[in-house]
């Protein structure tokens, strides 16, 4: 009986909800005050692939009403195009749109789209240089090794020297790495947000980073203290790693796209600025393991965790990415990244309380200070 | 670590980037081969993707790919440029009440969508319900009466260029008409010429661009120009010798889609690549003249290019004698508008482009084609 009711008191606002939706849709309150205006319509660029065929856009659109292109221009010029699917695009939905136009190596070139309404929107390839093929898979992996995986084990290798250091050298490897992971949460974030402006504005993207990243951190916290209690050695350096490679998911994107829209001319310096810049991660992941004895697979998973992500984000980048699912990879990282922030501060409070010690301790002071200021340092080799 | 990513990478950046760095060996790397411009897709060579874009005939060889895609809706939109070019609107002869005869025409003013290119809908302002306007055409020295109601939601006129007192000049405080009422525009049909009509209320770019405009020619009366009265005569509609000519009316447009006051679309006779889908038949014994207009708002200037031939122009068409001879070029400034003579008589038969010569025009919809046929049937 109780649950009948139950059932009832969840239904009946539902129900009501939907005829008050119908009731207002029907008669339409508002139609003295919208009048004939014309929809609100908006499209943007995901995606392009410049190949021997022409120029493919991936665009979404968004508007109160469907939303047809009528015509496409390029460098100021109606040219003919297929659309994929056809016809008319309901809000948010996503369409090719593929042009015979004969682009030009390393030159910028102009778009806007007509519709039906006769509103232009517009978009610009700075830099159009051919879409990688799957023959370049290989060395864009290869690039992703670099960033992610050989940086990251670099690091991995001043583990003896910070078990050679004692307790001293852990506390200062974990401020370390908190500041290290600090300057990792801002600069994920900042990515996230700005990808998130370029996506369709209906898709809220600014307002989904920040809500994901907060319930990625809050799940993540509770899985990792499921069993009760704080985390370390172990199972803290799996979480940093797990932190470390989401964000360097996110920066194999930025290079993967880079090479995409032709602001790859930059690349050896870049990926030589990357390498070194991730150096510190390595460092970062091992902290939490120093009075630990781990067997050296586990230094080999940790690596492949934190920098394996890296290919797989310059792949995908590079082939196929759309600002608003890079954004919520980036909030999931953003999340995990403050997660282990937590964990690691824990960690460290914990030992400064177990010695008598206070936890704004010089060297941790000096730690944070430190992890900060090389990630920032190496990160000016890599500013455009 | 922020990466140059959603944010203008400018090529001198990239290449000042990468002169001072050397080496890119690793972007060779990533890109090896894999450059692949595609190599003429701009000339014959159709790529498949326009396979279902448009019908394939001699005229859509020449745009590579260069045109829009789709078909206007002529029906719906209840007028054809095509039509256009050869329709007169004479009016009809009445007695005007104090004895004189007069030459009389209706023109309304409404507001409806046109699509000015396909599936682009403008919110237009029209003249019996075209644009342009009624091609209006009477004879020097006519009485012409004009009956304009207007239909639309905002107040109109119609200002007539030619000879006319200042009562009937179509402006705010003389024949300006609130929406529902009407005017009547008495005058002698004067001077001779290739002239235009539109609505002088303001604002006047908006009145102008949003369609209400349209051609008044006025042929010249052979009676008073005994020097040319063979040239006159070629003018004057219905004679036999003007029989002997293929005449147009050409009136050069753009449209402000999205009210930025540049134009997303140019056109002659306001359908974007109307005259290229389907070029204009032109029969090569009998000679060619075109009423040629200027109404562009935003651009200063507008032009047309004849391939493979020269005109003879007459500026304004107020004379009898061309005012330029053998050219292939003509510009005419807002308003600007004249005559143009010619013939394909020694040509061979095929397609012979026109359009302005302004490339940005060209490739925003005014490329036209003239169909140069040996025999018509």
């Amino acid at each position: 009986m109780t649950t009948r009711r139950t059932i009832l008191a969840v239904v009946t606002p539902l129900l009501l909800i939907v005829a008050v939706a119908v009731a207002f849709l029907t008669v339409d309150p508002l139609r003295s005050l919208t009048g004939a205006a014309p929809p609100i319509e908006q499209v943007t660029v995901e995606r392009h692939v410049l190949d021997g065929d022409g120029i493919a856009l991936l665009v979404r659109v968004g508007g109160t009403a469907p939303v047809r292109i009528a015509q496409v221009q390029v460098d100021g010029a109606y040219w003919t195009f297929a659309q994929e699917p056809p016809g008319e695009l309901g809000n948010l939905s996503s369409a090719w749109l593929r042009i015979p136009y004969p682009w030009v190596l390393g030159e910028t070139h102009h778009f806007a789209f007509i519709t039906r309404t006769g509103l232009a929107f517009e978009h610009t390839i700075d830099v159009a240089v051919a879409t990688p093929d799957t023959n370049s898979l290989g060395v864009l992996g290869l690039v992703g090794l670099f960033v992610g995986i050989v940086p990251v084990a670099l690091g991995m290798l001043f583990y003896p020297a910070l078990r050679a250091g004692g307790t001293r050298s852990f506390g200062f490897a974990l401020a370390l790495t908190i500041g290290l992971l600090g300057f990792l949460l801002v600069d994920t974030l900042q990515e996230a947000l700005e990808l998130a402006a370029d996506a369709a504005p209906g898709l809220h993207g600014a307002a989904m980073v920040w809500l994901v990243a907060a319930l990625a951190f809050v799940l993540l916290l509770a899985v990792g203290r499921r069993k009760g209690g704080e985390i370390g050695g172990f199972a803290l350096a799996t979480s940093i790693a797990l932190g470390i490679g989401l964000h360097n998911l996110g920066e194999g994107l930025a290079i993967g796209s880079a090479f995409a829209t032709g602001a790859a001319a930059l690349g050896t310096f870049l990926v030589l600025g990357f390498t070194l810049h991730n150096v510190t991660e390595g460092i970062g992941i091992v902290a939490p393991l120093v009075q630990e004895r781990p067997r050296w697979p586990v230094f080999i998973g940790l690596a492949a965790l934190a920098g394996l992500p890296a290919v797989v984000g310059i792949w995908l980048g590079s082939y196929a990415f759309s600002p608003h699912w890079a954004a919520l990879a980036l909030a999931v990282g953003a999340g995990a990244i403050l997660q282990v922030i937590v964990e690691v501060g824990g960690l460290l409070m914990r030992r400064s309380a177990t010695q008598g010690t206070s936890w704004a301790s010089a060297p941790a002071v000096l730690g944070v200070v430190l992890g900060v200021a090389v990630m920032y340092g190496t990160a000016l080799l890599v500013q455009a | 670590m922020r990466f140059p990513f959603g944010q203008p990478v400018t090529r001198r950046l990239l290449l000042g980037g990468s002169a001072l760095l050397g080496g890119v060996q690793v972007v060779r790397l990533a890109l090896g081969a894999a450059s692949a411009q595609p190599h003429g897709l701009g000339h014959g060579a159709v790529p498949a993707v326009s396979r279902q874009s448009v019908a394939p005939s001699a005229a859509h060889v020449a745009h590579g790919g260069m045109m829009t895609v789709g078909e206007v809706d002529a029906a719906r939109n209840g007028f054809d440029p095509h039509t256009i070019l050869t329709s007169w609107d004479t009016g009809e002869v009445i007695w005007d009440g104090k004895g004189h005869l007069c030459r009389e025409f209706v023109v309304e003013a409404s507001d409806k969508d046109v699509e000015i290119a396909p599936g682009i809908i403008f919110p237009a302002w029209t003249y019996n319900g075209r644009i342009p306007g009624p091609t209006i055409r009477a004879m020097e020295g006519e009485q012409v009466r004009i009956i304009f109601r207007n239909r639309g939601s905002h107040p109109h006129s119609m200002h007539f260029h030619g000879i006319h007192s200042a009562r009937m000049d179509g402006v705010p405080g003389a024949g300006d008409v609130l929406p529902g009422g009407e005017f009547v525009y008495e005058f002698e049909a004067k001077p001779f010429g290739c002239h235009l009509y539109h609505c002088h209320t303001v604002p006047l770019k908006r009145h102008i661009h949003k369609g209400l405009y349209g051609t008044f020619i006025v042929d010249p009366d052979p009676a008073r120009h005994p020097e040319h009265e063979a040239a006159a005569r070629s003018r004057l509609l219905g004679t036999p010798e003007n029989r002997g000519w293929q005449e147009f009316v050409m009136v050069m447009n753009g449209f402000d889609t999205n009210f930025d006051d540049e134009n997303e679309v140019y056109a002659v006779n306001t359908v974007a690549h109307a005259y290229s889908r389907r070029p204009i038949v032109i029969d090569r014994a009998r000679p060619v003249r075109v009423y040629l207009v200027n109404v562009t708002e935003f651009d200063p200037l507008n032009s047309l290019h004849l391939h493979g031939n020269f005109f003879d122009y007459y500026d304004s068409g107020t004379t009898l004698t061309p005012t330029l001879k053998t050219v292939d070029i003509i510009t005419q400034c807002q308003g600007q508008r004249g005559i143009l003579e010619f013939t394909f008589k020694d040509h061979e038969p095929g397609h012979y482009m026109f359009h302005a010569h302004q490339s940005e025009f060209v490739e925003l919809g005014w490329m036209s084609m003239f169909d140069v046929r040996g025999e018509i049937a």
